[in-house]
């Protein structure tokens, strides 16, 4: 049970983009896909292309996929587009309650070279991803992603401006390190969760 | 939320100067030589990641920032959160080299941050293997510190699913070993618990208490992921690891034959020497478990059996820890993913060994006998009905039961429900085959299947796209077309039904029958709605129909028809229409041919009146049409009489008239004796008649009139149609050249002028000019307006330029330079 990338990006028009567009503010992928080493080169030139190929995947599925499938189901549902809806600081769980969420089907070559499935919140302006390989516990990559939006919702206070998701990435690191290890999931009972939430709290709070 | 400035900080990132960038790059380099990890230097470590990773093309950093970067990465003195920074900038910069960095593996920590910057910027095998061989040295029992961290498993993980190839059977077997140790061999009392106690008590170790399973008991057997304790012992984590990364493994290494090439000549080596370790998985009895009563204990079992082994009595003790009420709500959910991924190992491990499927039905039975009918464990169902359409067969198990619940009730039930609504299709997708062929109930419940596609369209569009095929065959070909027709009436009709306060079930729940219906929501709970409402709804094909009064059910839902789920489903199903007619053209079936094009005709003008819907199908069908026409062109005289009517029939027109001009120019093309034996001159002076009439009609010059609503294509068409009739039949020639001879007055009359442009009038114009100058040669005229019967797609007359042959176009030029040889 692996997951292949985690993401935050936006579901609000920005600034400068069109409002189809989606800003990538956060992207992790857990280890390079050696599938498609071609012959071996100049590594430089290689990392340049692979590092490019990978944010453009990224961007894909944030923009063409998550985006645009969750406008569509917040019309169908009667929620006001992809505008915010006003829970502020202090008042991450009720954001959650409010999250659209979804699930929906990579096929192969679009855009990666193997079938995935992609795991998404949508919380206000942001979308929380998991790209996952094709056959996974969806149940627990679900809770997996609520765990992980809870947590960078409250330790990156994403309800404020939001910019901590720029400046404070090293907390998503952490988080990600504790809940998500190199993309495992991980079948966490609430004691486990709670012995990791200690450890993040201690970690995080300096 | 995501405020401007948060946009302008990634435009900055993006945009600062090559100067800028250098200066910041020498004051890391300060810092970072001064050991200074105060806030500045972390400050400037966040700032730096957002740079580098705020690019599409990576930023090259300069090599002593890269060196002490590594250098701060690799220490295990460093802190977490400078660990975390520094492995994030190494990931997201230029260049690296992953063999510079040198890591003690003791430091299970410091390992992970290290191993998320190799697995990511491994550019070769070599390099992962190099990872991947470190951490397996660590598993060896001869090493000596014992404990193993629990930081390296999910590396391993990730290596291993990265390049399942570089692991050897020596590999796997001390893998499959340590699995069994931690799955199967963990400690069942907590781990210490130090806490201070009162002032005068000091601290003290509390007596270790066994855990406890999720409803507080004390646990009943071995330990599993489903065990709560105050606090974990490592083993317990490692226990916790394993079982999450045991579904990979078993997938990938599973199978006796997978591994390296020579693994079959490994195995009995490794045989031998794994008796003689010295290893405590080797021998069972260390642990009496309960239930494990059946485990094959008396004999020795090679790693990958024993971990299968060990690996199916911890699904079965899941499953029956999923029975326990937990007392969190966090701990039921992960209950229902341990039901799912113990189903899953199980099924993974009967399809290696099908000895396991005797010991396996009877639990997974029980299980299905608990979920049933509890909507909150629907997903749970899927791996059961996997396991079930796996393994019913081998064991002599009948599935009806569960399938009639998967397929019967399930769609009808949780639609709504998008995760289900996904692994539902994800279920149906996978297993396509066998559906179609062996589970009869699959194809019959198609119109509960589209529950789920007419709630949730936009996500599932494609993969009904790629289910549609599989069911449908010729027997309810028919019938499906009506339900996608009617799509959108279904998405109108489970909404009613989700928002009506009352069940049907309900004795208030029928109005009376006198009540005035004034909206689709008291329809629904209207007695003489009944019968549609069921119609619409139906779980299973061929129950109900009542086609005759659709336009009143379309009329009593169109207080719904522009809600936004409805309008989406409704942008879905032209793209499934053009996938049905592709496949019922490759059914080639004569009888449903025919019975399909009544349908179209019948349904062009009986749709739901959502905006573009109707043209949108109407484009459909008139390319299918033809289509049908290429396959079976006697269905021209064998539904003569409907299509005189719709052809003769100037209202259709104006509200389907793309599908109008195609069965016109179809009536032209395949209306002859080459096609059919049975077109007689009476027939097609029959339609000629017609479509006189039509075109007399239409073209009627009054000065009151109103411009023509139509496009000039109908004109050009119906003249063109005319003249090839009137080719095959030649006494009709004159009537038909004395016609086209007065377009001229209705083209430039005023009410025509003011509405089309002048190269729409100039077109109908050459149009009526050609084929009157063609006709004036009738044996030419049969060859060039003859049928085309091969080389031209039935397309291409959508063209206005082509929409004759381009004979004719060229024959028309040489006659006209003659035209003053011609005969008057």
């Amino acid at each position: 049970a692996m997951v292949h990338s985690f993401l935050i990006h936006t579901l609000c028009p920005v600034g400068a983009l069109s409002c189809t567009e989606s800003r990538v503010l956060y992207s992790r992928v857990f280890g390079a896909d050696l599938t498609q080493t071609g012959p071996a080169g100049d590594r430089e030139q290689e990392s340049e292309a692979r590092r490019l190929l990978q944010k453009e995947q990224l961007a894909v599925v944030a923009r063409r996929q998550v985006r645009s499938v969750c406008a569509l189901q917040r019309e169908a549902a009667g929620r006001p587009g992809l505008h915010e809806t006003g829970a502020v600081l202090g008042e991450e769980e009720a954001a959650l309650q409010e999250a659209d969420s979804g699930v929906l089907r990579l096929a192969e070559g679009d855009p990666f070279p193997r079938e995935h499935t992609v795991v998404w919140l949508g919380v206000q302006a942001l979308g929380f991803v998991l790209v996952c390989e094709a056959h996974e516990n969806l149940l627990l990559a679900e809770g997996t992603l609520r765990s992980l939006a809870r947590h960078c919702l409250e330790h990156l206070r994403l309800l404020g401006t939001g910019s901590e998701v720029l400046l404070k990435a090293d907390r998503i690191e952490v988080l990600l390190h504790r809940l998500l290890p190199h993309g495992q999931l991980l079948f966490l009972n609430h004691r486990f969760k709670h012995s990791l939430d200690k450890e993040l709290g201690a970690c995080l709070a300096r | 939320m995501y405020a401007s400035g948060t946009e302008s900080l990634i435009k900055q990132a993006r945009d600062i100067r090559e100067e800028e960038l250098q200066k910041f790059y020498s004051r890391i380099s300060r810092l970072l030589h001064n050991k200074d990890y105060g806030l500045e230097t972390i400050d400037s470590l966040q700032r730096l990641y957002l740079i580098v990773s705020s690019t599409k093309y990576g930023r090259t950093l300069p090599q002593d920032v890269l060196e002490k970067l590594q250098s701060l990465l690799c220490s295990p003195s460093t802190s977490e959160q400078l660990q975390a920074l520094s492995s994030a900038i190494l990931r997201e910069s230029l260049p690296f080299d992953v063999e510079g960095l040198s890591v003690d593996f003791q430091d299970g920590r410091t390992v992970s941050y290290v191993a998320t910057v190799t697995l990511t910027q491994a550019r070769k095998k070599e390099e992962v293997c190099t990872l991947l061989h470190r951490l397996l040295r660590c598993l060896e029992p001869r090493q000596p510190e014992g404990q193993v961290s629990r930081h390296l498993l999910p590396i391993l993980s990730k290596a291993m699913s990265l390049l399942p190839e570089i692991l050897t059977e020596d590999h796997i077997n001390l893998v499959s070993k340590k699995l069994v140790d931690w799955l199967w061999y963990t400690n069942i009392q907590q781990g210490a618990f130090l806490y201070s106690g009162g002032f005068f008590t000091g601290p003290r170790n509390r007596q270790p208490a066994p855990v406890t399973e999720v409803d507080g008991e004390v646990a009943a057997d071995f330990f599993t992921v489903l065990c709560v304790g105050q606090n974990y012992t490592e083993d317990q984590w490692m226990s916790m690891y394993a079982f999450s990364m045991i579904r990979k493994w078993l997938l990938c290494y599973n199978s006796d034959g997978s591994g390296n090439a020579d693994a079959a000549q490994h195995k009995k080596v490794l045989f031998s020497e794994s008796v003689h370790h010295d290893d405590r998985s080797e021998v069972d009895g260390s642990v009496v478990s309960i239930i494990s009563t059946s485990s094959t204990a008396s004999r020795l079992l090679l790693p990958k059996e024993r971990l299968r082994e060990k690996a199916f009595e911890y699904c079965h003790r899941l499953i029956e820890q999923s029975d326990r009420k937990a007392l969190k709500k966090s701990d039921t959910e992960l209950q229902k993913a341990c039901m799912i991924e113990a189903v899953t190992v199980m099924d993974i491990i009967c399809r290696e060994d099908p000895s396991f499927v005797y010991r396996a039905f009877p639990y997974v039975k029980a299980l299905y006998g608990r979920v049933r009918r509890d909507l909150a464990y629907s997903r749970v169902l899927l791996p059961i009905a996997q396991f079930y359409l796996n393994h019913s067969e081998t064991a002599a198990v009948d599935s009806e039961a569960v399938f009639r619940e998967l397929f019967s009730i399930v769609p009808s039930e949780q639609f709504q429900e998008p995760m289900l609504a996904f692994e539902f299709t994800q279920f149906c997708r996978a297993n396509v085959t066998v559906l179609s062929e062996s589970v009869a109930l699959y194809r019959q419940s198609f119109p509960n299947l589209f529950k789920f596609l007419a709630w949730n369209s936009p996500a599932l569009i494609s993969e009904y796209v790629e289910l549609l095929p599989s069911l449908l065959v010729p027997e309810n070909a028919i019938e499906i077309l009506h339900s996608l027709l009617d799509l959108p009436c279904l998405t109108a009709a489970i909404d009613i039904q989700l928002r009506s306060p009352l069940s049907p079930r309900s004795d208030k729940f029928f109005l009376d029958q006198s009540v005035k219906v004034s909206s689709s929501m008291e329809a629904f709970r209207h007695p003489s709605y009944r019968g549609m409402f069921l119609y619409i709804l139906r779980t299973e094909a061929g129950t109900g129909d009542t086609i005759d009064r659709l336009n009143g059910l379309h009329e009593i839902l169109s207080d719904v028809a522009d809600c936004p789920r409805v309008v989406q489903c409704a942008q879905t199903v032209p793209v499934l229409l053009n996938i049905f007619f592709n496949i019922v053209a490759q059914f080639g079936n004569k009888k449903l041919i025919n019975q399909l094009v009544l349908v179209l005709l019948e349904r062009s003008g009986l749709l739901f009146n959502i905006k573009n819907y109707k043209t949108e199908v109407q484009r459909v069908f008139s390319s299918h049409f033809l289509v049908l026409c290429k396959l079976q062109p006697s269905l021209i005289v064998e539904w003569s009489k409907e299509l005189l009517d719709f052809t003769g029939t100037t209202g259709n027109i104006s509200s389907k008239e793309n599908l109008y001009t195609h069965v016109v120019w179809a009536i032209g093309e395949y209306l002859s004796v080459s096609y059919d034996k049975r077109c007689t001159v009476e027939r097609i002076t029959l339609f000629f008649e017609t479509l006189e009439a039509v075109l007399f009609e239409i073209t009627q010059v009054r000065q009151s009139a109103s411009p023509p609503r139509f496009s000039p294509k109908v004109i050009t068409m119906l003249m063109s149609t005319l003249a090839k009739l009137a080719s095959r039949s030649q006494d009709l020639i004159p009537r038909v050249s004395l016609f086209l001879s007065k377009m001229r007055s209705f083209a430039c009359s005023a009410p025509v002028t003011s509405c089309y442009s002048e190269e729409d009038i100039e077109e109908i114009l050459t149009r009526a000019n050609e084929l009157i100058n063609l006709l004036k040669l009738p044996s030419v005229a049969q060859f060039v307006l003859a049928p085309s019967q091969q080389g031209t797609s039935p397309r291409w007359h959508r063209d206005t330029n082509t929409c004759l042959p381009l004979a004719m176009r060229a024959l028309s030029e040489v006659l006209q330079k003659g035209n003053d040889l011609l005969p008057a």
